[in-house]
Formats: structure tokens, C-alpha cells, sequence
């Protein structure tokens, strides 16, 4: 059996959700087996059972008020006993910051390898191997794990989507835990903006916009693509912009459909958190600006006479 | 109280990465660090103690490597740890690095260990969390702030589209991120001369396996011409964008 872990975002999956059981399913057809979806907390069945389009032929669902906030000992232990019932081989989780948290406990719990951060399925089953990036996507890897069970986590945005509908029936299932030592005083969260990871486009901005009043523009592009905002490190430490939206070596690792670098230089460590982008638009006045030999598109220009026009251009497209 | 700080030695971050064959790191002209997220960690975990009015006794800081690796370690120490912990391998995955450090550590009963939440060579980010598994104490990952007030520990932990704040029961185990400490500190002469007596100690490995096996490296296929569009013709960039590569 292949489990594959679900998280929900107060009740509700998303595109991510639906590419781990997509991947999952191609797994299982390449081992020759089946895929298990297991949701933990409060989804209802109408959510659940979306799952079962992508490939799951079982979705098991467990509800416990200990887990209601992400404690890894705990969910590590739930994950364990299900996969240990259902003689699982194979455990996929998502790469991001869930996965990562509760993956290696699992690998020790499972006497199971783990390799973090896949992109695509094995190349090979016997010995399974499999490839993965390393020095933060300065180059590709081929790791042979060498124990009977494996646990891989999954880039966002690397396998895609694909439908395999599946007749797939939900089970409720009671598993009981110890009061977790984990205590929720106070969540922030931002409301109404596209996350980062999960945006198709994204538009970052670097020290090449000068200063914190002109990001204005940055917001305006981002807007009218519906993408949500990033930024260089520097400009993250100079306080001009959230850390949440530091991207690269030290932030966040993204792997948008299509990424803008405005005035940004293209340093190795900014590459190394774009550079698996779809299509990347690098605008810069310095024609020998790095970014130029990561990029796709290019403009030598001013970002601030090429974004609004480029604004323009854009409203003109969609009329 | 004290608390262990894991630290790992890696390349540069500008080190741009070559093989020698498809199977070994071309070392030559490296620079080697402390992982940028360790050297954070360990910033906060001084912070921590220095604030904690004696309440935290002893920072150690633990690495699992060959002799080569010293260099690191004593700049951990020139910055203000007490002491380190070597233990003499080097190991091929992280469950490796991990049951090694567990196996060095299992008796002192540290309240804290930190870690970073990954290492910028092979960003396996699993050591920590296999760590915590092994010692079978609580842990939190993707954690950006940590605080210490009479005994209770009060964490910040990044989740999607925000930040969650909790408390957490010692012994615990967090792995840091970008946000736990601003600046990295960087050793003053003082501690580089202090460094060289304090306690190394060199721990010789137990008789582990490895789940997984790191074979032959690739380099990523080299990205074609980056098309130039001139910069009063942004309309050609929207046509092209949305005809060929067809992302918007
Ligand atoms: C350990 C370590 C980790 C790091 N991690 C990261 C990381 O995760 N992410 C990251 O981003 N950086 C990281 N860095 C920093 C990185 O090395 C660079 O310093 C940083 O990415 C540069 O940011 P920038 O491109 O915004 O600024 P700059 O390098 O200053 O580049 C600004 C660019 O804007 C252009 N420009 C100026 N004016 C205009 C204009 N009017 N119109 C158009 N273009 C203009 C310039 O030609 C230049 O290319 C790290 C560094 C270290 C040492």
C-alpha cells in the first residue's frame, strides 16, 4: 500500500493535496498497488471524497481533539499505527513545512528511508532510487533507499495534477493519543492573500526598487495576474517587506508557474529558491546582471518605467 | 538547564558546486561554514542564556564529522558555546547523523535542543525531527521565535500564511529558521582565544546503518538563451508570455 498524508487547511484541501495523491497514484501503479489517503481532523465527507478523483481507492479519516494543532510526536503516531494496519510501503507527504516536520519521525518509527524534497517518481524499483536536488538545486542526486519501507516528500508544484477517478469509500477511524504537551496561545495569520507557495505567478521585487514606497507598482502587477508578492533577502533584513516574503537560499523555495525578478541581481542564493520556476521574467538595468542567465524573458530597463507599462500591456491583453 | 546546539559544517553558500566524478564533491577551494541555520540557533541559544539570569548553565554544541571539521566547531565555541561534542564519522544520511548524536547525547538529558531546519548541502532537514524522535521528547519545526520566562518556553512557529505562538513542555527539540536570531554573532578575539582551550570532546562512532545510500550527482541541464525583449516593446513580453510560454 502506498499512504499518502492529507493535510487540511481549516476543513478544506488544495491544488497541493490533490497533486500528492496524483503522484501516489503513479507510484502505486509503478509498485503495483493501491494508495491510501489519510486526512487527520475535522473534513467533512464531501471534501474527503474529492480526493478519491485523483487516484485515492481508500480515504481514512481520523478526528481527535488532540491533533486539532499540528503536534509532530502525535501525529507521527497516528500516522505509524495506520500505515502499520494497512501494511503501507511507501508514505508521501508534502515537502512543505508539515511534511518536513513529521516525516523523519516516521522514518525512525518505520525503521523506513526518507528522502526529502522529490520531484518526480523512482527511476528505478529494484533497487528503489530516486532523485532529488541538492546544494539548494545546484544539482540532482540519485538516492537508493536501502530499507523495505520508504517515505518521500514532495515538492509543490513538481508533479502537477492528474485525474484517476476511483470508486474510494471513507473510513472513520477512532485512534486515541496522550494529551498533547503542545499549547496554543495565539495564531496571526494574513487573510485574503494568495500564499506564496501556492501561487501560480508570482512578482518579486529586490533592492533594484530603491525603497519600501515604491512597491507600490510590485502590488499593482501582482494584482491584476493574481499572484502574490516576493522579495530578495536584503530587502526582507532592510524591514522593507515581511519576511514571509523572502525567497531563495534562506527563505522560501517556490516553483511557480512564472516568476518576475524585478530588479533583482540574481545572486546564487536568490537562484537557488526560483530557479525550479516554470518560466522566470528578469527586469534589470545592468545587462550583465546575472539573473539574465536564469531567465526566460528579459528587459535591460527601469522597473519603474517598465512595471506600469507592462501593467498596461497586461489590462490590454484581457479586455 | 542547558542546551544542545546541532551544528553541521557546509560550503560556503557562494560555493559554486562542481564533482569530480559523478560521485564526490569537488572540495577544492571550498570555504567551509557552520550551516547559516545552526549559527543562528546557536546566536539565540546565547541570547537565551545570557538573558536567563543563570537559569541556563551550559550551551553544547554537538557535530557529527571527521577531524576536518574542527575549524567550525571552535568557531561555535569562539562565539560562546561552553563545549562540543565530535563524533568521529562521517555519516552518509541523516538517520546516521541522527543516531549518532542521539546515541552521544541520550544520557545528559539536555531541556533544549536546537537545530536548523535544514542544511544547505544536501537539505535533507530530517536530522532534528529523527533527533527528537530517538529521545522520544516533544519538538516544533519552522520555528522563528523562542522565548524563556520561569521555566516556560514559549515558541514561535511559521505556518502557512502566518505565524502560530505556543507553549511547549522541556525537554523539547526545535528546528529554527530565518526570524530566531537577526544577525549571526561572529567571534571577537577574546573568544577565539578562548576557544582554544575549551572542552572538544571527541565521541568514536557506534556501528550504525544508513537508510539511504547517496549514488551519482547530476548537474541541472543548462537553461537556454534568455530571450531579450526591448524595453519599450513590453507588449511583445505579454505575447510571448501568454502564446509561447502560455503562463498567463
Ligand atoms: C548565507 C547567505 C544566504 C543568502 N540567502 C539569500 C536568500 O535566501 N535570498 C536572497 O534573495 N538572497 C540571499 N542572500 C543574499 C544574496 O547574496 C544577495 O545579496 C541578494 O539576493 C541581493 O538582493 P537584490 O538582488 O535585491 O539586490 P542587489 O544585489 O543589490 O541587486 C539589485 C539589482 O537591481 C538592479 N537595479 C537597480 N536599479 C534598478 C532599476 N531602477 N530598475 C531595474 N533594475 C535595477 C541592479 O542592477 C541589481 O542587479 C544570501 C546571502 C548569504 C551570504
Amino acid at each position: 500500500m502506498i499512504l499518502t498524508y492529507i493535510e487540511n487547511w481549516e476543513g478544506k484541501f488544495k491544488k497541493l493535496s490533490y497533486e500528492l495523491v496524483s503522484y501516489s497514484y503513479e507510484l502505486a501503479k509503478k509498485l503495483n498497488t493501491k494508495v491510501i489517503a489519510l486526512s487527520i481532523g475535522n473534513v467533512n465527507n464531501d471534501e474527503l471524497t474529492l480526493l478519491a478523483k485523483y487516484g485515492a481507492h481508500k480515504i481514512i479519516t481520523v478526528k481527535n481533539q488532540q491533533l486539532n494543532i499540528l503536534d509532530n510526536k502525535l501525529f507521527a503516531e497516528v500516522i505509524t499505527n495506520v500505515a502499520q494496519k494497512n501494511e503501507a510501503t511507501c508514505i508521501i507527504l508534502a515537502n512543505n513545512t508539515t511534511g518536513k516536520a513529521i516525516a523523519p519521525r516516521l522514518s525512525v518509527k518505520l525503521q523506513a528511508g526518507l528522502v526529502a524534497g522529490v520531484e518526480s517518481i523512482p527511476t528505478n524499483t529494484q533497487p528503489f532510487t530516486i532523485r532529488k536536488k541538492v546544494y539548494t538545486g545546484k544539482a540532482y542526486n540519485n538516492v537508493i533507499v536501502k530499507t523495505p519501507k520508504k517515505i518521500l516528500t514532495l515538492f509543490q508544484n513538481s508533479f502537477g495534477l492528474v485525474e484517476n477517478p476511483q470508486e474510494a469509500n471513507i473510513e472513520n477511524l477512532d485512534i486515541s493519543t496522550a494529551e498533547s504537551e503542545i499549547k496554543l496561545i495565539e495564531v496571526n495569520k494574513v487573510t485574503g492573500k494568495i500564499l506564496l507557495q501556492d501561487a501560480e505567478i508570482v512578482v518579486s521585487a529586490g533592492r533594484g526598487l530603491k525603497a519600501p514606497e515604491n512597491w507600490g507598482i510590485v502590488e499593482d502587477l501582482a494584482k491584476i495576474l493574481n499572484a502574490a508578492t516576493a522579495c530578495s533577502r536584503p530587502v526582507s533584513d532592510e524591514g522593507w517587506r515581511p519576511h514571509s516574503e523572502h525567497v531563495g537560499q534562506t527563505g522560501k523555495i517556490i516553483a511557480p508557474n512564472l516568476y518576475f525578478a524585478l530588479g533583482i541581481s540574481g545572486a546564487i542564493q536568490h537562484l537557488g529558491g526560483v530557479s525550479s520556476s516554470k518560466c522566470i521574467v528578469a527586469v534589470n538595468t545592468d545587462k550583465d546582471a546575472p539573473i539574465f542567465e536564469a531567465a526566460d524573458y528579459g528587459i535591460i530597463g527601469d522597473v519603474r518605467k517598465v512595471i506600469p507599462e507592462l501593467i498596461v500591456a497586461i489590462k490590454q491583453t484581457k479586455k | 538547564m542547558k542546551i544542545l546546539v546541532c551544528i553541521s559544517n557546509v560550503p560556503d553558500t557562494t560555493t559554486k558546486i562542481k564533482f569530480v566524478n559523478d560521485y564526490e564533491l569537488d572540495k577544492t577551494g571550498i570555504q567551509w561554514i557552520i550551516n547559516p541555520w545552526d549559527e543562528l540557533a546557536l546566536t539565540r541559544a546565547l541570547e537565551l542564556k545570557e538573558a536567563s539570569a543563570g537559569a541556563i548553565k551550559k550551551i553544547t554544541v554537538i557535530n557529527v564529522g571527521a577531524a576536518e571539521t574542527e575549524p567550525t566547531i571552535r568557531k561555535a565555541l569562539a562565539v560562546g558555546a561552553d563545549d562540543a561534542i565530535r563524533v568521529n564519522i562521517i555519516a552518509k544520511d541523516a538517520y546516521q547523523t541522527a543516531k549518532q548524536i542521539a546515541e552521544a547525547v541520550k544520557d545528559e538529558n539536555y531541556d533544549l535542543i536546537l537545530t536548523g531546519v535544514e542544511s544547505s548541502d544536501s537539505n535533507g532537514m530530517a536530522v532534528g525531527e529523527m533527533l527528537a524522535e530517538l529521545l522520544n521528547i516533544n519538538s516544533a519545526a519552522s520555528i522563528s521565535g523562542i522565548n524563556f520566562d520561569k521555566s516556560l518556553f514559549t515558541i514561535k512557529r511559521e505556518i502557512d500564511g502566518g505565524t502560530e505562538l505556543l507553549t511547549i513542555k522541556t525537554p523539547f527539540l526545535a528546528t529554527v529558521q530565518k526570524g530566531i536570531a537577526i544577525n549571526p554573532r561572529i567571534p571577537a578575539m577574546r573568544g577565539i582565544m578562548q576557544a582554544r582551550t575549551k572542552p572538544l570532546k571527541v565521541v568514536e562512532p557506534k556501528n550504525i546503518y544508513n537508510y539511504v545510500e547517496y549514488t551519482d550527482y547530476e548537474l541541472p541541464k543548462p537553461k537556454g538563451k534568455c530571450k531579450m525583449i526591448a524595453a519599450d516593446n513590453v507588449t511583445e513580453l505579454v505575447n510571448l508570455l501568454h502564446n509561447e510560454a502560455k503562463v498567463i
